[in-house]
Formats: structure tokens, sequence, C-alpha cells
């Protein structure tokens, strides 16, 4: 058995084109090159007859009319488009918003920028297992909140909110609800209309479509949720978002929806499940001391984020080099902070510093799995060894006892 | 980002990973760093009673650069005399393994982590007579 190395397990961060996506993409570079806003000829309507058939697959993934689909950069140009957009239309009714710590930065600096601009932003909180409480929600919202956001899943540990239920809390409010389900997107079921959500973000590179293109799902039936445009232009998109239309992107989106869906219906997400939950039980059963950031019930199918106590992250990521996947460590990062997200779950800067977040995906197969189990177990067992804290764990030394000389 | 040759061949092969006797009178161990900054080192060195470092081992939590630097440090003061073991730099450490500029605080604690274990060492003679 011979194993392709690098192992991609960072599905998180972004995926691989699906190759019957970057297959239906290239006509729309070369053969049918044209502007979707040309409509005296062939060339236009071909473009724009690609444009709404991707709108109608990805409407379809998410139980929405195509006409609430609107297309974007990416995510984080929806998630700017949403906050920003609903807080400056309905300005009137007040300047109040409501998210959580947790969030995107893409969410989370256009809330910092709105407060720049005289908003008053609520940071939730989460509980151990890095959900919201729904009473703290209730109790946070005003009659002055405009906005609640709160992302669908977490980018780090994968964890789900209850969005059904923020759903009904914000429409009983009469409160906009605004979701980034760019993780959730072909790993759970996502309905807007029975989740009650009004405002969404998408993107394609998450899954296994183009970079550089995302959109955002904007309700028009009861209540019709109004935004203000972030960019001034030709009107494209309903005025909401003006560019010309990047038509192979959007072609690439559309087939990515459409695949996801089918992940979905034809139980191939559950088999990326059954991969996920074996790496976690063969990491358990060969090594003590792991601990799961993050719910294990109310989590994506493709995630795995666990703390390898004693064991720093970027060395861990070091050791396994030819596994690909991301740290919590502060290590890993420019700030030299460790994750914010694992810090706003409680989880101890000691174990912070540990944590590797593992993303299965749509192309991980049971050998490259069954491999990376192998590695990961020999590397830690290897970096262990070379710890002096747990050494001094299992001299029955209690690490909290010292004191350490902060540097 | 892109480490050196040397830091990786110190990172995945390091030299003198273990542990000596804490107690022996003739073992200096330093313990540096903390859990919560993300690096801890422990370096011990075994000293005759000419001064000179006959043996070294570490062990260390930490990134890629915090354990070599430890590697690299026990391969420089063995051998060496107290005196010019405490004249070793964190930028002789940094230097060696082209640290880049973030990782510049993996060399300061390994040079930290000598200097604690020489003022070790020299307590226990002190407390011996």
């Amino acid at each position: 058995m011979t194993v392709k190395l690098p192992i991609y397990l960072d599905n998180q961060a972004t995926t691989p084109v699906d190759p019957r996506v970057a297959e239906a993409m290239i006509p729309y570079l070369t053969q049918f090159f044209g502007n979707a806003a040309s409509r005296n000829h062939s060339f236009g309507w071909a473009a724009e007859e690609a444009v709404e058939i991707a709108r109608e697959e990805l409407a379809a993934l998410i139980g929405a009319s195509p006409k609430e689909i609107v297309w974007t950069s990416g995510a984080t140009e929806s998630n700017n488009l949403a906050i920003k957009g609903a807080a400056h239309y309905y300005e009137k009714k007040g300047k109040h918003l409501i998210t959580v710590a947790t969030e995107h930065k893409a969410v989370l600096d256009s809330c910092h920028a709105l407060e720049r601009e005289g908003y008053e932003v609520t940071y939730l909180g989460v509980q151990p297992d890095g959900r919201i409480d729904l009473d703290e929600l209730r109790g946070a919202i005003r009659d002055d909140t405009v906005l609640v956001s709160v992302m669908f899943a977490n980018n780090e540990i994968g964890v789900l909110q209850p969005i059904k239920e923020i759903g009904a809390i914000c429409r009983e409010r009469g409160v906009v609800f605004h979701t980034d389900a760019v993780q959730a997107l072909g790993k759970v079921p996502v309905d807007v209309a029975e989740l009650g959500v009004d405002l969404m973000s998408m993107s394609a590179h998450k899954m296994y479509g183009p970079k550089g293109i995302g959109a955002l799902y904007v309700r028009r039936g009861r209540p019709r949720v109004r935004l203000q445009p972030l960019i001034d232009g030709g009107g494209h998109e309903r005025g909401l978002r003006s560019g010309t239309l990047a038509v192979h992107q959007i072609v690439g989106m559309g087939k990515a929806a459409l695949y996801a869906k089918e992940d979905l219906d034809t139980g191939k997400i559950d088999e990326v499940r059954r991969l996920r939950d074996k790496l976690w039980a063969g990491l358990q059963e060969q090594l003590d001391e792991l601990y799961l950031n993050g719910s294990w019930d109310h989590r994506l199918p493709n995630n795995l984020n666990i703390s390898f106590a004693y064991v720093e992250g970027e060395a861990m990521m070091m050791a396994i080099k030819d596994i690909a996947v991301s740290s919590g460590s502060a290590c890993t990062s420019a700030s030299l902070e460790p994750s914010y997200v694992l810090r706003a779950l409680g989880v101890d800067v000691e174990l912070a510093h540990t944590s590797i977040r593992f993303g299965l995906g749509r192309f991980t197969t049971e050998e490259e799995l069954d491999y990376a189990l192998a590695l990961i177990v020999e590397k830690v067992r290897w970096l262990r060894e070379m710890s002096p804290l747990y050494e001094m764990v299992k001299e029955g030394i209690d690490l909290k006892s010292i004191e350490w000389a902060a540097h | 980002m892109a480490y050196s040759d040397k830091l990786i061949d110190h990172y995945e092969n390091p030299q003198n990973v273990g542990s000596m006797d804490k107690a022996a009178p003739d073992v200096g161990t330093g313990l540096v760093g903390a859990p919560a900054c993300g690096d801890v080192m422990k370096l011990q060195l075994k000293i005759n009673d000419d001064g000179i470092i006959e043996d070294a081992k570490f062990k260390t939590f930490g990134c890629g650069s915090a354990i070599a630097s430890s590697s690299l440090v026990t391969t420089m003061v063995k051998g060496q005399s107290i005196e010019a073991a405490e004249q070793i730099k964190n930028s002789d450490i940094a230097a060696e393994l082209a640290l880049p500029p973030v990782k510049i605080h993996c060399s300061v604690l390994a040079e930290d982590a000598i200097k604690a274990a020489i003022a070790d060492y020299r307590k226990k003679r002190a407390q011996q007579g």
C-alpha cells in the first residue's frame, strides 16, 4: 500500500477544486467569455444563462429562491455586506448589533468597523462546548438591536450553533439574523426557510469550488431584508453588488453546490464522518492526555480539534510534515497569541498551544487516514519523550504548583 | 516559514535528549520558560571537579526552533569550561540556526537555560561547602 504524500487534512482552510467543477468552468474562460450584462448578443446570453443556472444550483443547496442569491468575491465580502449593509440600512431603527466572540475575523472586524462609526456591539461569550447560551442571546436583544450574527459552524473547532433556535428568537423579536455558513455547506443540511435565516454568507472554495467567489443569501420573502450596498457601480445583482460577474467562477460555485448537495443526499458525508470518528477513536486508543476542543455532539462531521497535552503545536506540525493540518498554537501565528476561539471556550492557554485541527474532506481516503493516524501516534510519543512537562507529570509533579517565569 | 537546514536537522535529529539525576551533586539543572508561553526548556549539565562540562542533556516543550536551539546548545557546551559556556550568547545560537526574527526568543531561552543550569550547579557546590 502506498500513500501519496503529503496528505491534505486541512479542509477547513480550503478545499481542492473538484475536477468536475474545474471542467465545467473552463469553457467560460475561453469559449463563452461574454459579459453577462451584454443583452444584445449571444455571447452575453450564454454567460447570463450560465450565471442563472449556477444561481439555481446554489439556491437548491440551501432551500432558497434563486432571486435571493447575490454573488460576491467570497465570504469575507459577504460578511461585510451582510453586517455593514444591514446596519447601515436599518440605522434609523437602531444602532445595536449582537455577535459572538468565536466568530470569524471577517465578522468581528466588520463589527469593529461599525463600532468606530458609533454603533454598539454585544459580543456573546460561549459555553465550554463552544455553543452560545440562548438565554444570554434573548437577554442581549434590545429595542434598538438591528442584527444578530452567529456563525453556523466554527472554522477552528467545527462546533455547530443552534441556528434554528436563534432564527426563531430573532424572528420573534423582529431582528435580522445573519449566519456565516461557509463551513457548514455540504457537511450538514442547510435550509434557510426551516432555519429562519435572513442573511447567509457562503464561499465556493470551502466546498470544492474555486477561490475568489462567494455569495450572500438575502431573504426576499416575509420579512424582506434590505441592505445598503458596499460597492457603487453598474447596479449588478439588483444593485447590491456592482461589478462585472465572474462567470467562470460563478459556474464553478454552482457546480460546487450541486456536488455538495450530492454529498449530503448520497451519504458521502457519512463516509467522511466514519473516517473522522476512526481517527479520533484510534488516537484515544493509543495516546493519553488528549483533549477534544468543542462539542462532540454538535460538530461538523469532518472536523477534529484536539489538544495533545505537553506537545507544542508547531513542533507537532513539523514532526508530521507529511500531513497538512493547522494549529491553534501561538507559534504558528504572527501575533504569538494562541487561538482566540479556544481561549473563548475557556481552554487553558497551555492546552491551546498544543491544539491541532484536522479537517477531512471529500477526497480523504481510508489509506491516508490510517497513515496519518500511525504517524501522529509515533510523533506524539517522540515529542512527549522529549517534553520536560510530560516527564514531570509522569513523575507526579503538578505543573500548576510550579512558579514559572513568564517570558 | 522557511527554516534553515541546520535548524531542521537539529529538530529532526536532536542531540542529547534525555535526563540526568537532578539530585546528583555534579549535575546542574536549569528549567526555564513557561507552559503558558508555549515553551519550557530543561537543560542539565554534568560538571567535573575541574569545572569542565562532561555531559549535557535536554528536554524541551516548544516549537521546532526551541527544540533545535536546545539541541544545539548541548553540543556547544559539551567539553567546555563553565566560564566558556557562560559566554555563549543568544545571538550565537540565533546566527548558527538562522532563526527567523519571531523565533529569537527561543535562543534567549536557550541562553537562559545554560545560565540557570550553571547557577544550580554552583548553588549545590556552595551548599556542600
